[in-house]
């Protein structure tokens, strides 16, 4: 096993293989809508809707090391925004989106201002607590449609074409995942990044270094939101419906649970964390209410073997 | 003018007084030190100075300005880097990225040039690399700079330090006990280091240090405190041969018993 891992790790780490393992994955799934039912490209479409919503997480959880347990309440963010402006306001979706993402980085920047100078266990209770708060908000308001949320969102259209079949989705959703891969990397990859990863590692050596730590954390909590928010965004036009039952703490949970599984600040550990996330409860459909208890044992026997992730760590 | 003068320089926690009306001054291009017994609050005089602990009384003037109850990025920011005393690097990282943490400070590309790769932050990045090779190449350790840092030997991690803090291009730079868990052949590099720092790039150190042959050899000035009150200032000859400074490390001589 260890010994496979290494070979692995090491015929991936040549640049050429690489890429060429990368343009073989993205050739699979452009072309998977001609092969698959449309069963398989719903559970594919929200695959890559978990992507973003992991690798958004990511940057707060694996990047800056900051513990959070209310990343729904982002993502609700900008659904709601989205729901809200086209269904009562008439706005465009296309338009939406800038206001869904401006939305967002105010949450984060709500939530991160003032609890940033927490440390790990507080900031997570705080973080949670946030969670819940943005859920009973749109179940009490009446402009969020309270407890039954917004029916009836309007499918956006691009050059007079209506997005209305799942195959739409997928590609749509596909693209989404695909950018936010590149921003992960570019991001990571970046002097905000290097950052990131100071503070994640020793908080007082940063500071001593020059590096403003709340601004650092603040740039992570900000961007992280804007992927959930962007997320919500196109997940409230696949839906045509949003109830505020859809941003439960689980859903925190399990997008959480898709980072830490396939490894921390790793972009393809954690893209291979959201595909264990949506297909393990597929595959074992047939288990019917038992499938949850097969998942929670094959978690813990991944992060008792790999505690680190699924996938392998950098070595030098 | 000095480029460090501290005046009355107080910090207490809880009604315990670490530090008593401290006063002293490092001169620009000089190197100093600071040394004291086991406890006299040495460690806590840089910890004010670097913006770590907030003075209870007292003033600062750094290169002129104010800089206390400044946060520590921003003393850092208008030159002042620190090394620590037990070594605090980012441990799994390469040594070059340790380094680059240093010129973080120095840069200012933010996320939007991350994600587009604008050429200002490519070449931005181009020079981040170049000097944190710079500094590497200073200390001697440009060969390693793609290993994990915390798989080097123990003083090899330390010279990492230095690269780190000489990549915030500093104008003084505060050693908390260089020589601590070094080995005779590396304490003598380090002082060779120090004076090299010092001459060839014109950075004015103050350190702190318990190898008194390390002291006597490398310092222009010393300042002695003992329970956070200065006992005495001078360069090696007067202090090897103040009383105060016998007394504080080796005890009163009791005459009286007799």
């Amino acid at each position: 096993m260890a010994n496979f891992s290494t070979i692995l790790s090491e015929w991936i780490s040549s640049q050429k293989n690489r890429m060429s393992i990368l343009l073989t994955l993205a050739g699979i799934a452009m072309f998977l809508p001609l092969v698959s039912s449309n069963y398989g490209l719903e559970v594919m479409t929200n695959v890559w809707f978990y992507v973003m919503l992991c690798l958004g997480l990511n940057i707060v959880v694996g990047y800056a090391g900051l513990l959070d347990l209310g990343y729904a309440a982002f993502f609700a963010v900008g659904a709601y925004t989205t729901g809200i402006l086209t269904s009562q306001f008439g706005v465009n979706f296309w338009l939406t989106i800038p206001i869904a993402v401006g939305c967002s980085a105010c949450a984060g920047f709500i939530i991160g201002g003032p609890t940033l100078r927490l440390r790990s266990d507080y900031l997570a209770i705080v973080t949670l607590g946030f969670g819940e708060i943005v859920r009973l908000i749109a179940r009490n308001l009446e402009i969020t449609g309270g407890a039954s949320g917004l029916i009836g969102i309007e499918r956006p259209s691009i050059f007079g074409f209506q997005l209305n079949q799942i195959v739409h989705f997928y590609y749509v959703f596909l693209i989404l995942a695909i950018l936010a891969c590149f921003v992960s990397y570019r991001l990571q990859h970046s002097r905000l990044g290097r950052a990131w990863q100071y503070v994640r590692e020793d908080e007082d050596a940063a500071e001593a270094m020059g590096i403003n730590r709340v601004a650092v954390k603040l740039y992570a909590y900000v961007i992280g939101a804007i992927f959930g928010g962007v997320a919500g965004c196109f997940f409230a036009v696949k839906m045509t419906a949003i109830s505020p039952e859809t941003f439960m703490f689980q859903q925190s949970v399990l997008i959480l649970l898709g980072v830490v599984l396939g490894g921390m600040g790793k972009i393809p550990g954690v893209v291979i964390g959201a595909f264990a996330l949506v297909l393990f409860p597929e595959v074992f459909r047939d288990l019917g209410s038992m499938r949850m208890l097969v998942f929670a044992i094959v978690m813990l026997i991944i992060m008792l073997y790999r505690p680190e992730g699924i996938w392998p760590a950098k070595k030098s | 003018m000095a480029l460090l003068e501290v005046n009355n320089l107080a910090l207490s926690f809880a009604g315990l007084h670490v530090i008593k009306e401290l006063e002293f001054s490092v001169e620009e291009g000089s190197i100093a030190s600071l040394i004291g017994p086991n406890g006299a609050g040495k460690t806590s005089v840089f910890n004010c100075l670097t913006g770590f602990y907030r003075p209870t009384a007292g003033t600062i003037i750094f290169n002129g300005k104010s800089i206390i109850h400044k946060k520590p990025y921003k003393i850092t920011r208008q030159g002042m880097a620190r090394t620590f005393q037990n070594l605090r690097l980012f441990k799994s990282m390469t040594v070059l990225e340790n380094v680059m943490s240093g010129m973080h400070c120095r840069s200012s590309a933010g996320p939007i040039g991350a994600i587009l790769r604008t050429g200002a932050q490519q070449k931005e990045e181009a020079e981040i690399n170049e000097f944190c090779e710079r500094c590497l190449d200073f200390v001697g350790l440009l060969a390693v700079k793609d290993r994990i840092a915390s798989n080097l030997a123990y003083g090899d991690q330390r010279r990492v330090e230095w690269a780190r803090a000489l990549a915030t291009q500093p104008k003084l730079l505060l050693l908390d006990e260089p020589a601590a868990g070094l080995n005779h052949v590396e304490k003598q590099q380090l002082i060779g280091l120090i004076k090299r720092i010092r001459d060839q790039l014109g950075i004015t150190i103050f350190l702190i240090e318990h190898d008194m042959g390390l002291v006597m050899k490398v310092s222009e000035k010393i300042t002695v405190i003992d329970y956070g009150e200065k006992i005495a200032q001078g360069n090696a000859d007067e202090i090897q041969n103040n009383s105060k400074v016998i007394e504080a490390y080796l005890g009163k001589e009791e005459d009286e018993i007799v």
